[in-house]
């Protein structure tokens, strides 16, 4: 078996590399791990806030706005949500965010603007069917997110944004 | 790849002298401590440089976090150092960075003195390297405001009035560091600015000078 020789130009410059890159790597990685912790942190999840009780929501898309506490850095803070609630057929409890699923302006629901019975957009017309279906040709690619919706003893909890599992809809 | 890619490069612009220069370059026997060990004191300029890096770039770093406002100041740094994973090391690096950059500027002025590197011609240097040695300590001083706790508050309350006590321009000097009647927001926000882009500015000014004036006049001789 014959062994492989290294020049001492090789050797030399293997030892430098070496010895560079484990000065860089102990400099260059606690910066860059402090730079993208930001990524790596995992999500709090939000708490759940109390907007009326189930008798209040009827079929039409009813506005409520409730406060939640947002935690920004070293600044906590709170901040107001918004979000269009009604009662489904079955009974249960849909709540929309207006945010618009296209670049994220603020929908209305029977915009003087927009169609009856719709949520409309006024950035770039985007429209949404009242269970937050994306109208099909108009600018959204998806439906409105809905709020995770907990009813205890009467009362409606909304939770975390979730996706809209409702396809969209010819308008 | 790594080779085809410096090839087109290289064959476009040419840039193998522009680093060969600097490779092929002789170290003198009397500062190589491969050869004498006790030539190591040599090698304090260059870690003096070395530090200066890490300080420039963990400041960059910190500063992604940092808020220079007497409201936030305090919370924004104790956020980064209990809540960012690595906040505390990098922090750390900088803190301590800040004091050993100064050792390590010592040790290399003594190097200079005892050597005799500041003889004809190398005045100049020595002149820049002074400046280098003002401009870090305005580093330091600015820069341990910053965290505005009690400790950064008063040892800069004591450091402005150390420079009111010049002669003539004392009061205007020390007008013009706090920026104002106290010591309050407007002094945080400009030892901020004076920390991170009016010095960092001049001190790599300078040190580009004094790394060319060391190349054009080489290393001084041997004892
Ligand atoms: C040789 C250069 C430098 C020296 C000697 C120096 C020195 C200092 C000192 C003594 C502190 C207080 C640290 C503490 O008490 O924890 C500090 C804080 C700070 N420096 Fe520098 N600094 C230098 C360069 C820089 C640069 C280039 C930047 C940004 C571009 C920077 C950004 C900061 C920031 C954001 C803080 C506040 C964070 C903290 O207090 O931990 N520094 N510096
Ligand atoms: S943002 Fe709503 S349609 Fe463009």
């Amino acid at each position: 078996m014959s062994k492989k020789e290294i020049s001492r130009r090789t050797f030399l410059n293997y030892a430098l590399m070496g010895t560079g890159g484990f000065l860089a790597a102990g400099m260059i990685t606690p910066m860059v791990r402090m730079a993208i912790d930001p990524i790596l942190k995992p999500k709090a999840s939000g708490s759940e806030v109390a907007v009326g009780s189930v008798d209040d929501f009827g079929p039409e898309p009813k506005k409520v706005d409730f406060k939640i506490n947002v935690v920004d850095g070293w600044h906590k803070a709170e901040s107001t949500n918004v979000a269009w609630v009604r009662k489904l057929e079955d009974g249960s409890i849909l709540a929309l965010s207006p945010i618009c699923k296209h670049l994220g302006c603020t929908v209305n629901f029977n915009d003087p603007s927009g169609k009856p019975n719709e949520y409309f957009c006024p950035c770039h017309e985007g429209r949404y069917a009242i269970n937050g279906e994306v109208i099909l040709n108009t600018p959204p690619t998806a439906s409105l997110d809905m709020y995770k919706v907990t009813v205890k003893e009467g009362k409606v909890f909304l939770g975390e944004k979730e996706k809209n599992p409702r396809g969209g809809v010819k308008g | 790849m790594m080779q085809k890619m410096y090839d087109w490069v290289d064959e476009r612009l040419n840039i193998t002298p522009m680093w060969r220069d600097l490779a092929d370059h002789e170290v003198p026997e009397h500062v190589n401590p491969a050869h004498h060990f006790s030539a190591f004191v040599y090698c304090f300029g260059g870690l003096t440089f070395f530090i200066t890096v890490i300080q420039i770039l963990s400041g960059m770093f910190l500063s992604m976090y940092y808020v220079p406002d007497i409201m936030n100041a305090y919370e924004s740094v104790k956020y980064l150092q209990t809540e960012v994973a690595f906040g505390v090391i990098v922090r750390g690096m900088h803190h301590w960075g800040a004091s050993l950059v100064i050792v390590m500027m010592f040790l290399h002025t003594l190097r200079v003195f005892f050597t005799g590197s500041y003889k004809k011609p190398r005045e100049l240097n020595w002149v820049v390297g002074m400046l280098i040695f003002f401009v870090m300590l305005g580093l330091g001083f600015t820069g341990y405001l910053l965290p505005w706790d009690q400790t950064a508050y008063f040892a800069t309350v004591v450091g402005v009035q150390i420079a009111e006590s010049v002669p003539i321009i004392g009061p205007y000097l020390k007008y013009l560091l706090t920026g104002g009647d106290i010591f309050g927001a407007l002094t945080l926000a400009r030892f901020f600015a004076i920390h991170v882009f009016f010095l960092p500015a001049a001190l790599l000014g300078l040190l580009a000078a004094h790394f060319i004036m060391i190349r054009v006049q080489g290393v001084s001789g041997p004892l």
